[in-house]
């Protein structure tokens, strides 16, 4: 058998690493100015003196952010748009179009890990941490044996020790599954139905372009889409419930903060990846990009929206039916 | 693609080619490594005598969480990922790394890091003081204000490792040249493709960690308050799922690298090929499950403390594979005692006696005695200096011919080793015997007890960093005044990277060679 190997097409160089860098890193410099004089500012205020100093730059930090922020957008918009370039001037061999593909599955990979630790964390706060204060000794001598192992927890440890001046105060009621009755109503349930029906339609799209049929195609992958800002629509009334009826906030203890946490670093990747689909359809639709043989960006977008689904359902189980 | 190096300082900035990315990797991390080790010697200088004397305590703590931080994140992995730039293509017959522009990308984030990194020395408040595992409640409740930016330069940098693995495994998976099977590759490529997918693995947990940190900083979050729901132990369990992994980050690509250099200088190939493959498999699969040994007197479960402590121990199985197969090599070879050699058989000596202090440290029981005493730093700079340092100084004095086409001055180098040989035993074998006698870890004062062991650290790290000035030296007098080497450069020297000219030209196989 004979392997013969195409050349490898290896850019000239490129301002667009070093942009990428400057963006990134006034975007975080000024995060960090920009959330510690809040912070400052917060304690400032509960205190009741004068205010303390504000850092460096103090809110002004909002500035770098913005700066930083488009600039990043822009020095994107440029790379994707002269990678696509390349590919339609045939710079990418089947070798270099594997590169691409195996870049992408270790993104997800990598991500897969940044979530992990995080239901690690729910995991360990559940059932090792908190049968550990609810353990006899450590309850009868510091909080008189209040602490009850329930999920929600009625009260958090700061509440049973402080009282009304707590500042970590547990919420009345929680998320979870509450029984067969209240399905039609549970948005989490109608959540899963959506997210697993766009894995569906997604992959539909994707049969439809192997079969290089655009007009199927371009329709599924657009009913994927409004699938996903469907899914961070009612995210949003979800949380807007959880705060306002359910008194479930980033310090409402345990079941507070793993709620927010795991369920927002979620929805920012669904809304990573429906935007990702969004301008896969945009090239699709006008720009008539995508073959069934040349498809990579809307193959690596699907991907990730497999995998963002998978994650749901990840919190489907312990987020929700469990909590 | 005939493109050559771009003339000026923009060839620098806008560069897409693997050579010129790994030089800037490893120049930056050679000044990352004189910048931790001046706040290392800040440290021994306060330690040279019982009391305070230079630094106030503060400044103290401050001095040990950036040298550690600095040493980890900028001086040991940049210059891993430098090597990994120059040599992964160069062995595997690749013209470049699989995604150029991603690479320089890897790059440039570095420098921003740390100066951002650094500059919190200058903040009000201070740097981070809570030491380089910025354990919380004390990176969160009773930290500096500039822990924010101490965050958010972890989340770059993870962002370029992270970035940089990416690549490096693309490379390895996607590059080789036809013939090269992943069994013919030489042992360099396989550490680094094993310790890029630790990296994959780890980096993101870090990211995470530092996020809850952030949350509970300024967001209202209870991660790591009890009085939220939280629990301080869980910072170190996320913490040391990263961190266990990451200490192998640090010394597997060495062993790569001295399993290349022992058979060079032992004219024989190496002994025991695929079992160093599958030892260094075992090495990251057990890294996964052994992360609660840093934990042993923080409270864990009796069942606990038995599995990490079983578990724990098991590592010196591949371990002593790898070792014993070094040994081997080197035995009834024609060898000689070149630099890059010296180096490495100091490597060889040196870290199993590292291994052996941690192998004393997994023993549960014992380890409530040596539970953050020096007896730890002396066991932790055992495997990093003479582990991670030395290979990559072996690597630079070995593979520097081929990088600039000049030899270095083999009296010089000599020089050199026997300087930081002494000087690191001098500063580092001490601590064994104050961590013994307890001598706590990250105190700026102590028992006069311990006085003498403290001076002669104290001599031996500034002989040590005087050491490495003369390094910096000979670097720089061979780049500009070098003898001309050979391309072959080493004698006994096997693989790809020996088959191009010295200096290797700006594009190498750009066809790829045929891998018999």
């Amino acid at each position: 058998m004979e392997t013969k190997h195409e050349a490898y097409y290896v850019p000239e160089q490129s301002k667009l690493p070093l942009w990428a860098s400057i963006s990134l890193f006034l975007t975080v410099f000024g995060l960090a100015n920009l959330f510690n004089s809040i912070s400052a500012h917060k304690k400032a205020m509960l205190a009741d003196s004068s205010l303390a100093p504000l850092g460096m730059f103090g809110h002004d930090g909002i500035y770098f952010v913005i700066c930083g922020f488009i600039m990043f957008c822009f020095v994107l918009y440029t790379w994707f748009g002269q990678a696509i370039d390349e590919n339609i001037r045939g710079l990418n061999s089947a070798q270099l179009k594997r590169s691409y593909v195996w870049g992408m599955g270790w993104f997800i990979f990598s991500e897969v890990m940044f979530f992990s630790a995080f239901f690690g964390a729910l995991w360990y706060l559940r059932n090792i941490s908190f049968p550990h204060l609810a353990d006899a000794s450590t309850n009868d001598i510091l909080y008189n044996g209040n602490i009850e192992v329930e999920w929600p927890p009625a009260q958090t440890p700061d509440q049973i020790v402080n009282g009304d001046s707590a500042s970590f105060v547990a919420p009345d009621k929680g998320m979870g599954w509450a029984g067969w009755g209240h399905v039609a109503k549970w948005l989490p349930f109608w959540n899963t139905v959506i997210l697993l029906t766009s894995s569906v339609t997604v992959h539909i799209a994707h049969v439809a372009l192997l079969k290089n049929n655009k007009k199927t195609f371009n329709l599924w992958l657009g009913i994927t889409v409004a699938l996903g800002i469907i899914f961070l629509g009612f995210q949003a009334f979800e949380y807007y419930e959880a705060v306002h009826h359910y008194g479930i906030k980033l310090h409402s203890g345990a079941y507070g903060f793993t709620f927010f946490m795991l369920t927002g670093f979620h929805g920012m990747h669904v809304f990573m990846g429906t935007f990702m689909l969004l301008v896969q359809w945009l090239r699709s639709v006008t720009k008539g990009h995508f073959t069934h043989d040349d498809c990579f960006g809307f193959e690596a977008s699907s991907w990730y929206w497999h995998f963002v689904d998978v994650v749901w359902l990840g919190l489907f189980i312990f987020v929700y039916i469990l909590g | 693609m005939a493109h050559g190096p771009a003339k000026g300082f923009s060839r620098w900035l806008y560069t897409t080619n693997h050579k010129d990315i790994g030089s800037m990797y490893l120049w930056f991390s050679f000044a990352m490594f004189f910048l931790g080790g001046i706040f290392a010697l800040v440290i021994r200088a306060e330690l040279f005598q019982p009391g305070m004397q230079i630094v106030d305590p503060n400044f103290f703590n401050q001095m040990t969480t950036m040298h550690g931080l600095v040493m980890v994140f900028g001086a040991v992995m940049p210059a891993f990922v430098g090597l990994a730039n120059w040599m992964v293509p160069m062995m595997i017959g690749a013209p470049d790394m699989a995604l150029p522009r991603m690479n320089n990308w890897s790059f440039w984030i570095l420098p921003f890091a740390f100066a951002m990194l650094a500059s919190t020395l200058f903040m009000e408040g201070g740097a981070p003081n809570f030491g380089w595992t910025f354990y919380a409640p004390l990176s969160t409740t009773y930290a500096p204000a500039s822990v924010t930016f101490f965050i958010f330069a972890v989340h770059i940098m993870g962002a370029s490792s992270i970035m940089g693995s990416i690549n490096i495994i693309a490379t390895i998976l996607n590059m080789r040249a036809p013939g090269m099977t992943l069994m013919k590759m030489p042992l360099f490529v396989w550490t680094w493709l094993i310790t890029a997918y630790l990296l994959i693995a780890v980096m993101p947990v870090l990211a995470g960690v530092v996020t809850m940190m952030l949350m509970d900083i300024h967001f209202g979050t209870s991660f790591f308050d009890a009085a939220g729901g939280g629990d301080p132990v869980l910072f170190q369990h996320v913490f040391w799922f990263f961190g266990h992994p990451e200490v192998y980050i640090m010394i597997l690509p060495a062993f790569g690298v001295v399993s290349a250099i022992i058979p060079t200088f032992a004219r024989k190939p190496l002994f025991g090929y695929s079992s160093m493959v599958y030892a260094t498999a075992s090495i990251a699969f057990l890294s996964f499950i052994v992360w609660a040994h840093h934990m042993f007197t923080v409270g864990i479960p009796l069942l606990g403390e038995l599995f990490f402590m079983y578990a724990t121990m098991l590592i010196a199985v591949p371990t002593g594979v790898k070792v014993f197969n070094w040994v081997t090599t080197m035995w009834k070879g024609a060898m000689t005692f070149e630099t890059p050699m010296l180096f490495s058989i100091a490597f060889v000596i040196l870290f199993t006696i590292g291994g052996f202090s941690g192998l004393m440290l997994a023993i549960a029981p014992v380890d409530f005695q040596y539970h953050d005493t020096y007896f730890v730093v002396a066991h932790f700079h055992y495997v990093l200096v003479p582990g991670a340092i030395f290979s990559i100084t072996a690597a630079v004095y070995y593979w520097l011919p081929k990088w600039c086409g000049k030899m270095y001055d083999e009296t010089l180098g000599k020089t050199h080793f026997w300087l930081a040989f002494a000087g690191l035993n001098i500063t580092f074998f001490p601590m064994h015997f104050s961590g013994l006698a307890y001598m706590p870890r990250r105190i700026p004062d102590y028992n006069v007890a311990f006085a003498n062991w403290n001076m002669i650290s104290s001599v031996g790290a500034f002989l040590f960093g005087a050491a490495q000035v003369l390094f910096l030296y000979i670097i720089i007098r061979t780049i500009v005044s070098g003898k001309k080497a050979t391309d072959q450069v080493w004698e006994g020297a096997t693989g790809l990277e020996w088959s191009v000219p010295s200096p290797a030209p700006y594009h190498t196989f750009s066809t790829p060679p045929e891998v018999k």
